[in-house]
């Protein structure tokens, strides 16, 4: 009894000191962005917090115009993740509960677009996106990302579980494929949505290759490429001011992330039991 | 579970076409240029191309940065995965202890996982800087970021500390996964915890290490493009300067267009040859009941 007493109290202590450390770079970004320049520079360090927010945060904002960066980043990434979700869903549905010709093709190269990520292809990717007029545009930053082999695969495995009685069920109830698409298949898919809306919203909204290379006016940047711009534009490395930039540009996907992480976590879970 | 099918013929086509049209054009068309381009001489200012056989690859491969640059991203990847699946490992068997509160723990330790990259990149570059960089004060004004080895230690610790809440999340649902009875027979047979994660544990989570160990592997060449930018551009002294960087400044930067097309034709073939890879391995060695 004691003896098992003592493991849980070491698996507690080993708990605490991992979160503690996982958790100490932003823990020290959030105590340095309310300082002021001269407690910043202090020596030895100050590790308490201050109270020199708004100045802080307000510079930030103000510095890079990183209000436009915040809705450039949210609306690209709002915009992929739909079109996202969307397209797989569709591409899952075709897949799942349809025979038609060529089907183990086209899935194959579904398959294969796993093995190029953008760096494979960026040299002609910027060609094409440049003959469209895309450059320096939101088109040029969404539509280019709209597949997902990850989306399809995970809509499938969801797709594979749902009983077959409810097809036939509908199919003698009169059902067209597209009502028990929207009727039956989409309320039962919500944890699946939910975690490809975590993980794309996330990946898109931190992208900082292609939307360094398909942009060039400030009014046009995403808030990645803006953490890099402040910290230039900050030439005295004021790292209170900075601190306070990551700490705004974190909070979005933060957000999404606590808010839908039971699906996201239950998404993955489905995942994997097959 | 085999799925009822719905007789429509037509259908099936219409629903792929959104997705198949948006691949062909962004991934297969571009991905086909780019491999074509790197047998070409390619002008930047006038687009014009020459066929040029292996010239961008002898080019490459007689470059002495290059090479450089593709054993330091060995390195770096090594040491991300290493590094990153033991202690994702480590905190999720830990996580899966059933203690009090582990849903807590569990989302204060897999929360780095919504940051980026380039955030990382921030938030390392202030915990070494050398004026106020409380792990430069702690570690006697050491300062990091000037000395190539120790620079690259840091953008490999940035690396996997952002990645540790991806890796986490798998073992942990890899681990629920694991059957109880397997496990209580073996305590039974009076094999002790170490011997039970060795023979049990660990054959049963054997296909997500291989999963994770691919996609460690490709975040460490691709993902951390923003780390690197916003950490060391590549530098001290090209120390941190691994593949991908390569690529942007040869592309970018320079407007080489062949050459920057055959370092991309050698990424797939690094992503392929991984793909492949992780395909034997875990057919080998996935372990059913």
């Amino acid at each position: 009894m004691i003896r098992k007493k003592r493991t849980t109290a070491l698996y507690h202590v080993l708990a605490i000191l991992s979160v503690c450390i996982i958790c100490l770079p932003v823990f020290l970004a959030l105590v340095i962005s309310s300082q002021t320049e001269i407690e910043v520079f202090s020596n030895p360090p100050k590790l308490t917090f201050s109270n020199n927010w708004i100045s802080n945060y307000t510079t930030a904002w103000n510095r890079i115009n990183l209000g436009r960066m915040m809705f450039n980043s949210a609306f690209i990434a709002i915009m992929v993740t739909a079109g996202k979700v969307t397209m797989s869903l569709l591409a899952a549905f075709a897949f799942s509960n349809f025979k038609f010709k060529g089907k183990d093709f086209l899935f194959f190269v579904i398959i294969v677009t796993l093995l190029l990520p953008v760096p494979v292809r960026i040299v002609a990717l910027f060609d094409v996106v440049r003959g469209f007029n895309w450059i320096n545009t939101y088109a040029g930053l969404i539509v280019p990302f709209w597949a997902s082999a990850t989306g399809t695969f995970l809509f499938i495995q969801r797709f594979k579980t749902i009983p077959s009685e409810l097809v036939d069920a509908s199919k003698m109830d009169g059902c067209r494929p597209m009502q028990y698409f929207f009727r039956i298949l989409l309320p039962l898919t919500k944890n699946t949505i939910g975690a490809l809306v975590v993980i794309e919203f996330i990946y898109i909204w931190n992208q900082y290759l292609w939307p360094l290379m398909a942009t060039n006016t400030d009014n046009m940047r995403v808030v990645q490429i803006g953490i890099k711009m402040l910290m230039n534009a900050e030439s005295s490395n004021n790292w209170g001011v900075i601190m306070a930039g990551v700490i705004m540009t974190i909070i979005p996907p933060l957000l999404i992330f606590f808010i839908l992480q039971e699906s996201f976590m239950k998404g993955f879970a489905l995942q994997s039991d097959k | 579970m085999k799925q009822s099918v719905f007789p429509s013929k037509f259908l099936p086509y219409l629903l792929l076409l959104p997705t198949f049209l948006v691949l062909t054009t962004f991934l297969f068309y571009p991905a086909f240029e780019t491999f074509r381009l790197s047998f070409y001489k390619v002008n930047p200012y006038t687009g014009a191309n020459k066929f040029a056989g292996l010239y961008n690859f002898k080019k490459l491969f007689q470059n002495a940065d290059y090479g450089h640059s593709f054993v330091i991203s060995i390195i770096f990847c090594l040491l991300v995965v290493v590094l990153g699946l033991i202690l994702s490992l480590a905190l999720a068997l830990l996580l899966n202890q059933n203690i009090k509160g582990a849903k807590v723990y569990r989302t204060l330790m897999i929360w780095p996982y919504a940051l980026s990259p380039a955030i990382a990149g921030a938030l390392f570059n202030f915990l070494f800087n050398p004026a106020n960089g409380i792990v430069c004060f702690f570690t006697g004004h050491y300062d990091w970021m000037t000395q190539g080895f120790s620079a690259f230690i840091v953008v490999a610790l940035a690396a996997t500390w952002k990645n540790m809440g991806y890796n986490i999340v798998f073992y942990l649902t890899a681990l629920r996964n694991v059957p109880a009875d397997s496990l209580e027979a073996a305590a039974i047979d009076g094999a002790g915890p170490f011997k039970r994660f060795s023979k049990i544990t660990f054959a049963f989570i054997s296909p997500t290490t291989f999963f994770l160990l691919v996609m460690n592997t490709t975040y460490s060449y691709f993902a951390s493009f923003g780390l690197i930018d916003v950490l060391t551009e590549g530098g001290p002294v090209d120390s941190t300067n691994i593949l991908i960087y390569q690529l942007y400044k040869d592309f970018f930067v320079n407007s080489r267009i062949g050459y920057a097309a055959a370092e991309s034709l050698v990424l797939f073939c690094i992503v392929v040859l991984l793909t492949v890879v992780q395909f034997k391995t875990t057919g080998k060695k996935v372990h059913y009941q």
